[in-house]
């Protein structure tokens, strides 16, 4: 398949981008698919859900205690206090990182991924390299993700083969104390909340958290 | 079944082509198949199991030189023939060719709170979970023609059981038109049981598997 042209005039069009177009026009003529749902579709998904909801459970969890025992006896209720629910969400299970375990979510048969809570998860995370090496050798992704871990952390590698998705409530970064929810959130990025990362720390972190 | 899908454990896959906060689309295509599945998944006329069953039943060569929204389409392709929705030639042509299905469109208006309702598989027990949390397990070797959930490289393995997640709907039954659900657990796998010596460092894998994958240990 070519992929080295980048001008978006429809008479260069990848075989495949042609073939979607197809479909999508004879599914719509068939009277099967709404175009408008489709527009509404990818707008949920590419503007509207994405790991900033995590986050905000996350800095949750951390900053309130009776938070974080909800998020632990029942996930998918604590996180549909935010009105994070419905689909790939439909069960949760909150996983904490402590000083001896460092959790680390992957789906090896396909893509399993926490939607509500995380958006559609990135390329890598869908693709043979990652789903393969995550289970049999969890330190060395790890590595190329640039976390480094003592020997002695259990790293407790989530495999995403059921309808329960699994959440990583990484460690809370060291001098964040009295930082406020929002100042916090900032801190959680997606990978730390799939265990490919950790949060960031306050001092490395140069947003605009207030 | 064993499926080009089930790559746990396979070493020749290369670099994880890492990107810090890539967009989720990387072509307009990829945006079309993402939500021309959603919403021909919405019809009803297949479960979420179907769907993976049809991606893993891709043969292997289409499957690992496939991207990941490839691997969408064609199953789509597939569940839209099996399901009498579209014919072969309505296909290659594009266009109606006869009469579609009888079925409710998903409408734009619906769309956030189909998203939000999600589709739930827990269902109420008919008798007490089997295991107990602590309790030995082994993961059964088997080799199911049809979908399962059971990886390669657990198969055979022993476990202890770490969480009891509730009664879930069964992929192997719901993959396949049943709706036989069964008692959900984590599995904790140690890495020496999984890999022997080559396993790197201290660590476990949690596999989710239902009741009937399991026997006691």
């Amino acid at each position: 398949m070519s992929d080295d042209h980048t001008d978006h005039d429809h008479s260069h069009l990848d075989p495949i981008d042609l073939r979607v177009r197809a479909l999508e026009s004879l599914l719509i003529e068939k009277g099967y698919v709404d175009p408008a749902a489709l527009d509404a579709l990818v707008d949920t998904y590419e503007t509207k859900v994405g790991p900033k909801n995590g986050a905000r459970i996350v800095a949750r969890a951390w900053s309130d205690p009776a938070y974080l025992q909800r998020l632990r006896k029942n996930a998918t209720a604590a996180i549909a206090e935010f009105g994070f629910t419905g689909r790939q969400g439909e069960h949760m299970m909150a996983v904490e990182n402590t000083e001896g375990v460092h959790n680390l979510v992957v789906c090896t048969l396909c893509s399993c991924y926490p939607w509500p809570v995380l958006g559609l998860p990135p390329t890598w995370y869908k693709s043979p390299p990652y789903r393969s090496r995550a289970v049999i050798d969890p330190r060395g992704v790890l590595a190329d993700f640039g976390v480094a871990l003592p020997d002695d952390t259990e790293i407790r590698v989530w495999d995403s083969t059921s309808e329960m998705r699994y959440l990583v409530i990484p460690k809370r970064p060291n001098g964040t104390d009295g930082m406020s929810e929002d100042a916090l959130a900032d801190l959680v990025t997606r990978d730390s909340m799939i265990g490919t990362g950790l949060a960031l720390a306050p001092e490395t972190h140069t947003g605009d958290a207030s | 079944m064993n499926g080009a899908h089930d790559v746990g454990g396979m070493q020749s896959f290369g670099k994880i082509e890492i990107e810090a906060d890539g967009p989720n689309f990387h072509a307009d295509w990829e945006r079309r198949a993402f939500a021309l599945t959603l919403a021909a998944g919405a019809l009803g006329q297949w479960t979420l199991d179907q769907s993976r069953h049809a991606r893993e039943s891709l043969e292997p060569g289409l499957y690992y030189t496939s991207s990941y929204y490839r691997i969408w389409l064609e199953a789509l392709e597939r569940l839209l023939l099996d399901a009498g929705m579209v014919t072969e030639e309505e296909l290659a042509a594009g266009t109606p060719q006869g009469a579609p299905l009888p079925t409710a469109p998903l409408r734009a208006k619906d769309v956030p709170n189909r998203m939000k309702a999600g589709s739930p598989v827990d269902r109420p027990p008919e008798a007490d979970p089997r295991f107990a949390v602590g309790g030995a397990v082994r993961a059964k070797t088997m080799h199911p023609q049809g979908h399962t959930r059971l990886p390669r490289y657990a198969r055979g393995k022993l476990g202890t059981i770490a969480h009891i997640h509730g009664c879930h709907l069964l992929p192997d039954s719901h993959a396949h038109g049943g709706d036989r659900a069964e008692w959900l657990y984590s599995v904790a796998f140690d890495h020496q049981e999984l890999w022997g010596p080559d396993a790197k460092g201290k660590g476990i894998v949690m596999v989710d598997l239902w009741e009937s994958y399991l026997e006691p240990a």
